[in-house]
């Protein structure tokens, strides 16, 4: 298998009329056709759809019309972004036979700038798990080693984008759901800013921390998508009116007199294969002329604790309404609430069903001051804890994820563990900032790494800067075979 | 009120905003639509589906907060979590404990002053009917749910517990309701359910005596129910203490057609509703300038409305009982403005208020729609007697059938003329010639006979006789 080429090459090549969108949708059906089986990365291929969809594109292109940025590149949507007509599952039986009335505000933003959807991924059910495992729909491999999870929550757009099923994905990042699966797959993910991409039409897990964001093989390529999605959209009331950093403009800009502060912290605990990897990105860094400083961020050690109060609590409301009334699964019972009971019994999984019994719990008369009150002071600290550290660096480094891919049935069963592979992650999506996964070679079992900058709020720019610049630097991985066992 | 006891209330008021859109989505608020037809995927709770604040009812609940005296602060939403079919997200979001607007009052017609403890934001359920005779949900076969309703604006208005009688909580009501009326908040619609009741209810021994447990009474659809619910209820815990037992913490259901109340729940069982700050909404934080420029929206309250016509009155001697009744009658109606026009032409205070009172307020969506002039001008032809009060109320009737037109013009159709001054004192002649006894009396002072002998001409003349020319010929006769 060849490397993939970039979308930005792919748009260039359609909006000039050298190449038609239906051969690049084509090319990629066949790739899913060969690879699918293997990697289990989607809930749903739209192939009828996304073939009208590149006709479209094809024939803006030949009435002399500039379809788009993304004219005719194929895009996967993790399986929580709601598609008009189209299954929309969150990876859950709860919403079995649910097909939302609107497209979620990315989705038309990509169709309007060129885009084919080619389907829509596996997913940890209700992106709550960190490899895809808690799906309905039955796991999604690594395409690096098939016999290891692909991270999560997004790991279907994660393994997508690392198969070749698609050049570019989205994905919904509340914890790390984007970082860690991309880490994981050897793939570019970022996680904006809370606010600068709108959450209108992606199903909610825990509303203060989920941001969507983009998947894709290059930095550049990352940029592009994330350009399309963000900006301001009226139908969501947290996203910020301030105009969102266009990113794909800066990318050749260097680090030359740029601070990164490398987050000791994240270093803590993590396997010394994945450590290593962050250092030798530190070095690359200073060879490009950035000064590097060891910076600590003690707050950031009470990130995890804090999340899992914050998140399960938002998503015990946010999923109380899958309750067979007016949608989804309907399980009938004698009445009402028995029928209420039976639904929301046999629609979840364990692991929802954990988290809306952990949130119901802290969000309770009596607890509620002892748990979310005091996770919310912590939000806030960790607030406070990156503010002063961004007043001596532009951007920290660390790694994304404590390890490489692990074994599938490795850590299910052991939430805590499991819980434990958002410890770097989570605490962005705490403070609302901006951070990036980019691959930086493999471990020591040949599997992939990835190393994670974070930013200031809004800051954008500057973290897809540096991490042009980590990537220009990066060794080279190995391209995914989709079987057991990584290359080496 | 049984002799010792003293009752406690305090009331709780849900209004629902006359917008022309839902609370967080941009359905239509209309009552009465087919079912489930004003609904979009924010109002049914769909999946991945987000609120945005209404601006136009961010403001009407300003008006309301300014009509009642209130702080306005910033304020946040939270959400209220319990499970219920016509909950489209098994959440409601509501203000908490940063509402909108905090410390008002409101002055009864009497003068007596409830304080107002917050009146905040919320979004309203959808509705749901259950089969079966009774309407509950206790041994329906099954339930229907239209959410056109679901998302609907409301502001609920919560008074300290300051009224010490029924008739205050019906007089608080009724003042309530004019005032969100005169704001453009609300229609105020109680049978519709715009106007929806809940009153809390205590009693104790004297006004000394700290409170005493309470109960909350739900389903509350008038000011009727409102005033036997209080009554029943406050007697129902009244004879509970006496009989040596305890007064439980409780809802209860009003029932319209038993006149009692029913426990629905007590406060062991009330729901723990987690209540946490809407992740989905930013703070409302109204500036100084916002609140201004809704005050300067906002008309005159009924309150000074009132005030105004007393005024008029005053000026003609004072305001009798009946014509205070009048005055608030003409107020609730919205018909002052035609008593206030009529007097600045030069109609007497009295006339003007009794017709409009009277008359006027038996159809006052047509007195209301009606051209100030022509009222003005029918009231004029009936104080300078060209028309007797029978007569000018037969032509505001024909105004009214007709949407306006000219008073003289109609009285002239119908053969109103004002009787010639020799007729009338032949009528009069005649009254006087048929009984002799009583004007005999008439004539040594006994004034009360005037009347006796208006009303024979009246009657005579089929009302067609103008009242002060009769008393000024039966003066002239008597000499």
């Amino acid at each position: 298998m060849t490397a993939p080429r970039p979308a930005l090459e792919t748009a260039t090549m359609v909006r000039a009329g050298e190449e038609l969108a239906v051969d690049v949708l084509e090319h990629h059906l066949a790739v899913i056709d060969a690879g699918e089986e293997a990697v289990h990365a989607f809930n749903l291929v739209l192939a009828d759809a996304a073939r009208d969809q590149a006709r479209a594109v094809d024939a803006r292109v030949a009435a002399g019309e500039d379809p788009g940025p993304l004219a005719g590149v194929p895009v996967a949507l993790k399986d929580n972004l709601c598609t008009r007509g189209v299954p929309t599952t969150c990876s859950s039986r709860i919403l079995d036979g649910w097909r939302p009335p609107y497209d979620a505000t990315v989705v038309t933003r990509l169709v309007e700038a060129g885009a084919v959807v080619i389907g829509k991924t596996n997913m940890d059910e209700f992106a709550m798990g960190s490899s895809t495992e808690t799906s309905a729909f039955g796991t999604t491999r690594n395409p690096h080693d098939t016999s290891r999870v692909p991270g999560g929550s997004s790991g279907g757009s994660a393994a997508a984008v690392a198969a070749g099923f698609a050049p570019l994905a989205l994905g919904s990042d509340t914890g790390g759901s984007i970082r860690q699966p991309a880490a994981l797959c050897g793939v570019v993910g970022m996680k904006p800013t809370y606010g600068t991409v709108s959450r209108y039409g992606l199903v909610a897990f825990a509303s203060s921390l989920d941001q969507i964001g983009p998947f894709a093989h290059t930095v550049a390529d990352a940029a592009l998508l994330f350009d399309v999605i963000g900006g301001h959209d009226p139908l969501d009331s947290t996203s910020l009116h301030r105009p969102t950093p266009r990113v794909l403009t800066v990318l050749d800009d260097g680090v030359d007199g740029m601070t990164v502060g490398v987050l000791t912290e994240f270093l803590d605990g993590v396997d010394p294969d994945v450590a290593a990897r962050v250092h030798q990105a530190a070095e690359a860094l200073a060879a490009a002329g950035a000064r590097i400083e060891e910076v600590s961020v003690p707050e950031v050690a009470l990130g995890l604790s804090a999340y899992y109060l914050i998140a399960p609590g938002e998503a015990s409301s946010n999923l109380a309404r899958y309750d067979g009334v007016r949608y989804g699964l309907r399980v009938d019972a004698e009445d009402t609430v028995a029928m209420n009971t039976a639904t929301r019994s046999e629609g979840f999984g364990a692991e929802v069903k954990r988290r809306i019994m952990l949130g119901t719990y802290v969000l309770s008369a009596g607890y509620m001051d002892a748990y979310y009150n005091q996770a919310l002071k912590v939000r806030t600290r960790i607030i406070e804890g990156f503010a002063a550290a961004y007043t001596r660096c532009d951007v920290l480094l660390g790694p994304t994820a404590p390890t490489t891919a692990f074994a599938i049935g490795a850590k299910v069963d052991d939430p805590l563990t499991m819980y434990l592979s958002d410890v770097c992650t989570i605490p962005s999506n705490l403070a609302g900032h901006p951070a990036i996964s980019v691959p930086f070679g493999t471990g020591d079992a040949g599997l992939p790494v990835g190393v994670q900058l974070l930013g200031p709020a809004l800051s954008e720019g500057t973290l897809f800067q540096v991490a042009a610049v980590v990537e220009a630097a990066a060794p080279a991985l190995p391209a995914p075979r989709l079987t057991t066992g990584a290359a080496s | 009120m049984t002799s010792g006891w003293q009752m406690v209330i305090g009331l709780e008021v849900h209004c629902e905003l006359r917008t022309a859109t839902k609370l967080f989505c941009g359905c239509p608020n209309v009552f009465g639509d087919e079912p489930n037809t004003n609904v979009c995927p924010n109002c049914l709770g769909l999946p991945g589906s987000l609120p945005v604040l209404n601006q136009q009812a961010v403001e009407l609940a300003m008006a309301i907060g300014t009509a009642l005296h209130c702080e306005i602060r910033p304020s946040t939403f939270h959400r209220k979590n319990y499970f219920y079919p016509d909950q489209a997200k098994d959440y409601q979001i509501s203000q908490y404990d940063e509402p909108l607007n905090v410390d008002g009052h409101l002055d009864l017609p009497d003068g007596f002053r409830v304080g107002i403890e917050r009146a905040h934001m919320e979004e309203d359920t959808g509705k749901t009917s259950h089969s079966g005779a009774s309407g509950r949900i206790h041994g329906a076969e099954y339930s229907l749910v239209d959410y056109n309703r679901s998302g609907v604006p409301l502001v609920e208005i919560v008074s300290a517990p300051d009224m010490r009688t029924a008739d205050q909580a019906r007089a608080y009501v009724t003042e309530l309701r004019a005032i969100l009326v005169a704001s453009g908040a609300s229609d105020g619609k109680m049978e519709e359910g715009s106007m929806r009741v809940d009153a809390n209810v205590s009693v104790r021994r004297s006004a000394d005596a700290p409170f005493g447990t309470r109960c909350e009474i739900k389903n509350l659809n008038s000011v009727r129910s409102l005033g036997r619910a209080i009554e029943y209820e406050a007697q129902r815990q009244i004879a509970l203490i006496e009989s040596g037992e305890a007064v439980v913490q409780q809802t209860r259901h009003w029932d319209e057609g038993t006149g009692r109340t029913e426990a629905l729940r007590s406060k062991e069982d009330a729901y723990d509703y987690r209540y946490f700050l809407e992740p989905d909404l930013v703070p409302l934080v109204p500036d100084a300038e916002w609140i201004r420029a809704v005050g300067d929206t906002l008309g005159m309250m009924p309150a000074e409305r009132r005030a105004r016509l007393v005024a008029l009155l005053d000026e003609a001697g004072g305001a009798s009982e009946a014509q205070r009744d009048q005055v608030t009658t003409v107020v609730d109606l919205g018909l002052d403005d035609l008593v206030v026009a009529a007097v600045a032409g030069g109609v007497g205070s009295g006339l003007a208020l009794a017709r409009t009172a009277n008359e006027a307020a038996t159809d006052a969506d047509a007195a209301r729609a009606l051209d100030p002039k022509s009222y003005l001008e029918l009231l004029q032809l009936e104080a300078d007697g060209s028309l007797s009060a029978t007569q000018a109320k037969a032509v505001l009737a024909e105004l009214f059938a007709r949407g306006g037109g000219d008073p003289a013009d109609i009285a002239r159709e119908k053969g109103f003329e004002a009787m010639s001054e020799d007729s009338l004192a032949a009528t009069v002649a005649q009254a006087v010639a048929d009984h002799p006894d009583e004007w005999g009396r008439y004539r040594e002072g006994d004034d009360k006979l005037a009347g006796f002998f208006t009303g024979l001409v009246m009657k005579a003349t089929r009302g067609q006789a103008n009242g002060k020319a009769v008393a000024a010929e039966l003066a002239r006769l008597r000499g």
